[in-house]
């Protein structure tokens, strides 16, 4: 049985000028062990989808149904109560940006021995001993001193760092990192993302990995998932989806990115903006920025299918197989493959 | 060949740090930009790259004259700039522009989309109001908006569309140089892909002259022809950009490279990762001689923390200030941590051609 398993998610918030819908729709499961990947643009509803999970929208004015079956019980619906003894213990979440994700008027330390004392039953010295360690195993030079430093004296890279301690202090079966990289340099994402590899591997946890960038992805993830507009325009194990990525939505992504390994003359732009979640046009999310537009597309919204040939790859796009077959042909032959 | 429209001679840029409130005294100097020379040529797109607080920004700014530099000379279009006064810029401001990285941020929300692009020609005294008009609407054209939006505010627009706006703002006096910091990193990468793409065809319309800063090196590889990479206010390496990316010279380069993901699982995941360890260290307090060395791989005892490396020759037009520059490239982690022959008698270090 999966560890998580997402049915059917919808997230909607009322609004002064109507209902935005979030999240509307959106299934995956993921095993123990395993990464999963979420990319999207900004506003595709890749955060909310987690936010929903852990259970973190405000409660007013927020529409959810569907469920989220983490280790046989649903986390959506659960009580307040029920749920904070999940998050941070068996779920854990590490945020974008780690300046304003840590309380600045607490040390670090104060901070990491509060998420191991709402959970487990011990002392506070031995709970620092923990935090001490876990600060070591993410690579903080000399913990037992830096433990008592507060936020500020910490770099940006230190941050996120123990913003990881923080997370990992309950052993956590699923870890939930939404965009962790994004504020960083490249050298320090580098050992950010190392540092994820690494600590899966010695704790088996499951890890949900949001991001914009696609690199990211590529070197990460074992499934993918690509959002537009608040739904799964793309399903796929990673080496599959970027071999053969079947949405048109994908290919502009992947055709829209410039390569560090090969020189690309043009980058293929998809025209337009994304759409408004106030009001998402008729039939299939992407149609109005989609160069494969027909009319069945103005007026149905595609199912997220598998593919003829292989069950594990969803897409949701009417467009009939040849001629994916061929366009895909084309973009990979103009842009992954021109170095070979 | 070309001529140089833009020759940036060891320029520097020190920010004094004091103590005391009303009895300042200067008790230090963050060494923002320490020593830079480089030229950009006429038509040419120069990327700077490098990590946060490496000085990038601020090389920008000393290069508009936003800032006055502490050193060294500017020449624009043969002429130098470094010290003219506010009236003698004012023509010279004519011939450059920027753009902004947050077209949130660099926008004045209470002005309509027309008077932010029409307020260089109107500064600068281009035209009746009516050729003003007609020009914004032209600009506007120009870089993908509907003309009839010229009444509007920037908040109506979306963030792509406002970095058109800068676009247009920047190219309204039809400038010779455009310096861009940082112009696609707050978008997203279908949005990012359309910007590039219209910087790339003003500059063949129009024959611009880019300096393009940016963080993300995929992107500069993308627009550049020559690509200069900084660490700590200094020039690690500059050459053209395929040099650059396919035989880099710098051992910060090349682990600046590794650490890009790879768009491509297959491709990414079987590269070797060479990951630097630390954070750049504080410009308040530099490390000695060669500022990479305590991060660096190579570090030789007793050469790269006494004897600074000057800017070797490579090459063509590839220099890199390393004592022990990488042989071949990729390199695995054991061959990137093997320090070779040191570069012999200091070549020519000069650089300005």
């Amino acid at each position: 049985m999966a560890l998580l398993d997402v049915r059917d998610l919808k997230t909607y918030f009322e609004t002064d000028d109507g209902i935005v819908k979030a999240v509307d729709g959106v299934s995956f499961s993921i095993e123990k062990g395993q990464t999963l990947g979420i990319v999207g643009e900004s506003g595709s509803g890749k955060s909310v989808t987690c936010l929903t999970i852990m259970g973190l929208n405000a409660r007013k004015h927020t529409i959810t149904s569907g469920e989220a079956i983490f280790k046989g019980k649903n986390l959506i619906g659960m009580k307040p109560s029920q749920l904070r003894q999940i998050r941070g213990n068996d779920i854990a979440m590490i945020f974008q940006d780690p300046m304003t994700s840590l309380n600045p008027v607490h040390s670090i330390g104060t901070q990491l021995v509060e998420a191991i004392l709402l959970h487990r039953d011990v002392s506070t010295k031995v709970a620092k001993a923990r935090a001490t360690e876990l600060l070591k195993a993410v690579g903080i030079p000399r913990a037992e001193r830096r433990i008592d430093d507060y936020p500020h004296q910490f770099s940006g890279g230190m941050r996120q760092r123990a913003m990881i301690a923080m997370a990992l202090v309950n052993d956590p079966d699923l870890l939930i990192a939404d965009e962790p990289t994004t504020a960083l340099d490249v050298t320090t994402q580098a050992q950010i993302m190392n540092l994820m590899k690494r600590l899966q591997q010695e704790f088996g946890s499951a890890i949900i990995v949001i991001t914009h960038d696609l690199g990211v992805v590529a070197e990460a993830a074992d499934d993918v998932l690509v959002m537009y507009a608040a739904e799964v325009a793309e399903q796929a194990p990673v080496h599959k989806l970027f071999n053969r990525p079947h949405h048109p939505y994908t290919w502009g992504l992947l055709g829209s990115l410039p390569r560090l390994d090969i020189d690309v003359d043009r980058l293929v732009q998809i025209p337009g903006q994304p759409p408004s979640l106030l009001h998402p046009p008729r039939g299939c999310r992407f149609h109005p920025r989609c160069a494969y537009v027909m009319e069945k597309c103005r007026q149905v919204d595609p199912e997220l299918v598998p593919i003829s040939t292989d069950p594990d790859h969803l897409q949701a796009c009417h467009l009939d197989e040849a001629t994916k077959d061929r366009e895909a042909a084309k973009l990979l032959e103009a842009t992954l493959r021109k170095v070979i | 060949m070309a001529e140089d429209l833009l020759v940036v001679d060891d320029v520097k840029k020190h920010f004094p740090v004091t103590r005391g409130i009303i009895f300042q005294k200067q008790v230090g100097a963050v060494k923002a930009v320490d020593g830079v020379s480089f030229s950009v040529k006429k038509g040419e797109t120069l990327g700077i790259v490098g990590e946060s607080g490496c000085g990038k920004s601020t090389l920008a700014r000393c290069i508009m004259r936003l800032l006055d530099t502490t050193d060294g000379t500017i020449t624009f279009d043969g002429r130098d700039i470094t010290r003219l006064s506010r009236q003698a810029m004012r023509p010279v401001r004519r011939e450059m522009m920027m753009i902004f990285q947050d077209p949130y941020a660099s926008l004045n929300p209470r002005k309509r989309v027309g008077f932010i692009v029409a307020e260089a020609l109107e500064v600068h005294k281009l035209g009746t109001p009516a050729e003003v008009k007609r020009r914004v609407q032209e600009l506007l054209e120009i870089v993908g908006l509907n003309p009839e939006h010229y009444n509007r505010f920037p908040h109506e627009f979306s963030g792509g569309q406002r970095q058109r706006i800068g676009v247009a703002r920047a190219l309204a006096i039809s400038p010779k140089l455009i310096v861009c910091d940082e112009p696609v990193s707050a978008l997203d990468v279908s949005v990012q892909a359309q910007i590039l793409n219209l910087l790339e065809d003003l500059q063949e319309a129009f024959g611009l002259t880019y300096v393009f800063i940016a963080h993300d090196l995929n992107v500069v590889r993308h627009i550049s022809d020559r690509v200069l990479v900084m660490y700590l206010g200094k020039i690690a390496e500059l050459a053209p950009k395929t040099e650059l990316y396919e035989s880099p010279k710098h051992p910060y380069t090349g682990a600046l490279l590794s650490a890009v993901p790879i768009a491509d699982p297959e491709r990414g995941r079987a590269r070797e990762p060479l990951v630097l360890e630390g954070d750049v260290p504080s410009p308040l307090n530099p490390p000695s001689a060669c500022r990479f060395h305590p991060r660096c791989p190579r570090f030789q005892e007793g050469h790269c923390d006494v004897e600074e490396p000057p800017l070797y020759s490579f090459g063509g037009e590839h220099v890199a200030a390393c004592h022990y520059p990488l042989e071949s490239w990729p390199l695995d982690a054991e061959e990137f941590k093997k320090p070779g022959r040191a570069v012999e008698t200091p070549r020519e270090p000069g650089l300005v051609s």
